[in-house]
């Protein structure tokens, strides 16, 4: 009996604790900057495409709702097309742990609602950002042995010129 | 019969659909109030058409009845069901004798009676649904409604003994000195429990049982008349508390304030506080039911009806 006119005095309190409720149109909930939302593809500093169309990502997706094709300009690898699947995209996040550029990036969006399922298919254009995301200072191809145009072998940062086979010095 | 009775009676059951529609927002509302949440804020002013959305919807659902159901009881169950409460507002004393028929010599028992017909729409929704679980909650509630009918009557004798009478009009006149919740305690705590149970509220919801009965007597049905129970639910948790108020609290009588307002803050507390029951208390199992209300609550209502009789006859013989 006191029990129960205990918890009915109890629950009445609580017509005076701070509501736990979020809401949310117009008030945001915080996200974390590692929150794994909208994808997108991120540039180097030199405001060049980073990935490499290694095709990783789309190995490594478990739904398969990334499809790039690799194509080749310059010296350097790009896709030709890249496109992701957001009606199947489940934001598991290896897709950018699986990434050897730091090219494919999850970010703290969510507000991606469509009325048509179709445009949910995200093209490169809708993908790609023009700044360099999570790693500012990161540049693929200055870290990379691989010689491009304006960068010959052996002069990646914290790379040795290549050993002259030829040469008997030491 | 005048113009203003007629519209009276005709308004009655409007405003009384409208208040137990709104009321189905108030409880929404006033759970969340109490469950550190909002409940439906959106539509309209604090939510307030949220009711109206939900009416609009019920109405446009598809209006099943299952085929294996027997079809005339399954169509009228709800119907009963609305009418036994809408009937009884018929007594019930307003302020400056709005009521339809407030005055009626034997109002109380009216009311009783037809909360006795309540039953019949429970019952029947379970039994002509054909399937196990309304089955099962029409059974619950035959047997629960009408065991706690017993000591809410028995409970009501001593406002009765102490009116004289059975006209709730009357009832009201005899509380101006004194409220009937201090000398009829007892009987008021014996009569909100029976109230509750008679409306099937939580805590006492054991024919809906949602979590063992599906949804007990009204698991098959659907769209507005699953709406109907729905809407008749509510109007019962006015009726009785509007009755609680008539009988214990006063009725329409109070200080300062004009006597509509009084019976309105009476009845929006009583209300108030059978939502403040379901969000509190968890809902006992079925024999610990019966068990309280065989065991506890009947010899109560028996002690207070005599403690009342002897007092009265005391008093009388003085």
């Amino acid at each position: 009996m006191f029990d129960t006119l205990r918890t009915l005095f109890l629950t009445a309190l609580h017509a005076f604790h701070r509501r736990a409720t979020v809401q949310y149109p117009e008030q945001q909930p915080y996200l974390p900057p590692r929150y794994r939302g909208r994808i997108i593809l991120s540039r180097d500093p030199d405001g060049m495409e980073r990935c490499v169309a290694c095709n990783l990502c789309a190995v490594v997706c478990p739904v398969d709702c990334i499809s790039l094709q690799k194509t080749e300009a310059d010296g350097r690898w790009y896709p030709e097309y890249f496109r992701i699947n957001f009606s199947r995209c489940i934001f598991c996040g290896f897709c950018e742990e699986a990434c050897p550029t730091y090219a494919i990036q999850l970010t703290p969006d969510f507000e991606m609602g469509e009325y048509a399922r179709h445009n949910l298919v995200y093209e490169k254009e809708d993908l790609l950002i023009s700044g360099t995301g999570k790693y500012p200072e990161y540049s693929f191809y200055n870290v990379a042995g691989i010689p491009i145009p304006g960068k010959a072998r052996g002069t990646s940062e914290r790379e040795r010129p290549p050993v002259d086979l030829h040469s008997l010095l030491p | 019969m005048t113009y203003s009775a007629l519209l009276t009676i005709i308004l009655t059951p409007l405003v009384l659909l409208g208040l137990a529609t709104v009321l189905t927002w108030v409880e929404r509302r006033l759970l969340g109030l109490w469950q550190d949440r909002y409940g439906p804020n959106r539509v309209g002013p604090g939510g307030m058409f949220q009711a109206v959305a939900d009416g609009t919807k019920i109405l446009f659902k598809q209006d099943w009845i299952p085929p294996f159901a027997d079809r005339g009881v399954f169509v009228l169950a709800p119907a009963i069901g609305m009418m036994t409460v809408l009937l009884s507002f018929a007594v019930i004393p307003l302020p400056m004798h709005a009521g339809i028929a407030s005055d009626m010599n034997v109002g109380l028992l009216f009311i009783l009676g037809m909360m006795g017909l309540g039953v019949y729409a429970v019952v029947l929704a379970g039994w002509s649904s054909n399937s196990k679980f309304a089955l099962l909650g029409g059974m619950r509630a035959a047997a629960q409604m009408i065991s706690y009918e017993v000591f809410m009557g028995l409970s009501l004798m001593g406002v009765v003994m102490m009116a004289g009478s059975f006209s709730l009009q009357d009832i009201v006149a005899a509380q101006a000195g004194l409220w009937f919740i201090i000398p009829q305690c007892l009987g008021f705590g014996v009569f909100m429990l029976a109230g509750i149970a008679e409306t099937h509220r939580l805590p006492f919801d054991l024919p809906e049982g949602e979590n063992e009965l599906g949804a007990g007597f009204h698991t098959e049905y659907s769209g507005m008349k699953f709406g109907m129970f729905f809407i008749a639910e509510y109007a019962g948790i006015i009726l009785v508390s509007s009755l609680v108020t008539t009988l214990y609290l006063g009725g329409w009588r109070g200080p300062l304030l004009p006597p509509a307002v009084w019976f309105l803050l009476k009845t929006g507390g009583m209300v108030a506080f059978f939502i403040l029951l379901r969000a509190s208390l968890p809902r006992p199992r079925y024999d610990q039911l019966m068990a309280l209300g065989w065991k506890v609550l009947l010899p109560l209502s028996l002690l207070n009806v005599m403690a009342t009789g002897t007092i009265l006859m005391l008093r009388a013989s003085l």
